[in-house]
């Protein structure tokens, strides 16, 4: 569905993407990681065209970029991370639109806001909004034409915890129907619960990439499970039978309170690998 | 031409809805209105406030309310949106332009409420000409300007020098001399006597060389910064 290899791109003399090479199969959902400023935005810029690019290949809807047709872009929705809502228009009048561009009929708008947990505010502006019901505004846009591939940018940014969950549902929803997603964010507990494969991007580069479990895995050095016993007291267990027989004991002795693997988070991985902190500004 | 209708269409109802650009459009007819009714002085020429408000309307409607429009759209990334939506940036233009336009002929037909019947149509087609003038320059500062406090800074002098100058003229000589090389100004004295024929070359050649102008500038900035 998407392919990359080694793509370069500089702003003036700054490198802001070093030979960024990845692939993401129909119907995955890919997380791209990093702190603000390593790139994500132009990254997502480039996939979808709307930048050019100083070297390597990129593929998107299995076609060379520069070759998609208008019919093409129909297939792809984007959701940028700020704004893109008509803030004096009602959510309806914004969804017309692009139903109007689409030549999608007006009655799906309200079965769209409905699907977005929107139902009831078709009459409202856009200024009334709360941030998480705008995001929802933002997504619904994006959905109304059904597109094959779908590019959001931060899509939870910002949103308290409730209406960043929503988002994860519609999220997860669209992959059911088979749509491919890709997602840019600096947040891993996000990217771990959404995402088939991640990609850590850095200062331009990716320094890792993977099944989010394989990654953390990966850089599980301790190897250790530690277990949390009812008395309050912590154990710290190498992966080893010696080990096992041990949490059997005290299992049998019902004094296990909690079982954990000591392998890290993403969080964690990308502050080993890069020295930085994926929440950091940049 | 559709994708174009669609702009139009959405402009119209964010209009509706916006203070700022509303007032742009309708303050002028209205005070046209009002002051034709409401002042009659002694020696003062005829249809005084049409001609002289309808100057302004041309240096001022038209400029702000494209460069605004624009500079709002860039800075909210609704632009953007509408872009990946395959909008064609000329297309998108062209909306804007028509819109601002068509908005501004109908200010320019209650303005011209006042006037003799036989002077209506050549008044109209002043105003039209004007307009759009106006709507390329305010084009190139959208173009230009990366959001709407940037337009504004980049749009006031340019309005100060269209619409006030003209006004200025008619008490300075050395403004009026000044005066002379903006189409505002020629316009204005189209307006005067309600023509563009059997004025001086000056006027054709002011006008035509202000259209080449704005048209210059206006290609130059789209083929440099397009609606990035």
């Amino acid at each position: 569905m998407i392919k990359c290899k080694n793509v370069a791109k500089s702003f003036d003399d700054k490198a802001v993407l070093k030979g960024i090479s990845f692939d993401i199969t129909e119907g995955q959902i890919f997380g791209l990681l990093g702190p603000s400023g390593a790139g994500k935005t132009t990254l997502i810029k480039i996939l979808t065209g709307q930048l050019s690019f100083d070297g390597g290949e990129v593929i998107t809807l299995d076609k060379e970029i520069e070759k998609l047709t208008g019919e093409d872009k129909r297939k792809i929705g984007i959701m940028m991370d700020q704004f893109g809502v008509y803030e004096r228009l009602s959510c309806s009048d914004n969804l017309k639109i692009y139903a109007d561009i689409y030549g999608i009929q007006y009655s799906k708008i309200k079965e769209i806001l409905q699907y977005v947990g929107l139902g009831g505010a078709e009459k409202r502006s856009a200024s009334k909004l709360s941030k998480g019901m705008e995001a929802r505004l933002r997504l619904a846009r994006v959905f109304m034409h059904s597109p094959k591939l779908i590019f959001l940018d931060e899509p939870t940014s910002g949103l308290d915890p409730k209406s960043m969950q929503a988002i994860h549902k519609l999220i997860l929803d669209k992959k059911k129907d088979g749509c491919t997603i890709f997602l840019t964010t600096h947040n891993m507990e996000e990217a771990a619960k959404l995402c088939d494969k991640v990609a850590l991007l850095n200062e331009g580069e990716i320094v890792e990439i993977g099944k989010p479990s394989d990654i953390c895995l990966k850089y599980n050095y301790k190897k250790k499970i530690i277990l949390r016993l009812t008395s309050g007291e912590e154990m710290e267990l190498s992966h080893d039978a010696t080990s096992a027989k041990k949490i059997y004991e005290l299992m049998q002795e019902n004094t296990v309170e909690a079982i954990h693997s000591s392998e890290p988070n993403l969080e964690t991985v990308f502050l080993e690998i890069t020295g930085r902190k994926l929440q950091e500004e940049a | 031409m559709k994708n174009s209708m669609i702009i139009i269409k959405k402009q119209l109802k964010d209009t509706l809805k916006n203070k700022t650009i509303l007032i742009q459009f309708i303050l002028f007819p209205m005070m046209t209105l009002i002051m034709e009714n409401a002042i009659h002085m002694e020696g003062m020429p005829e249809h005084f406030f049409t001609k002289l408000f309808s100057i302004m309307y041309i240096g001022m409607a038209p400029l702000t309310s494209v460069a605004s429009i624009i500079s709002e759209e860039k800075e909210k990334n609704t632009l953007r949106v509408l872009l990946m939506a395959n909008i064609k940036p000329l297309q998108y233009l062209m909306g804007i332009g028509v819109y601002v336009w068509s908005i501004c002929m109908m200010g320019a037909v209650v303005m011209a409420i006042g006037l003799p019947k036989q002077d209506i149509l050549m008044y109209l087609f002043i105003m039209a000409i004007g307009f759009m003038i106006s709507i390329f320059v305010g084009a190139c500062i959208g173009i230009f300007a990366t959001n709407q406090m940037s337009a504004t800074s980049l749009v006031m002098p340019v309005m100060m020098v269209l619409s006030f100058l003209p006004m200025l003229a008619m008490f300075n000589e050395k403004i009026e001399k000044m005066a002379r090389f903006f189409f505002t100004q020629q316009l204005k004295l189209c307006l005067n006597d309600m023509s563009i024929m059997g004025h001086s070359n000056e006027t054709y050649i002011v006008l035509l060389v202000n259209v080449i102008i704005a048209l210059l500038v206006f290609g130059l900035a789209f083929k440099k910064k397009g609606l990035e």
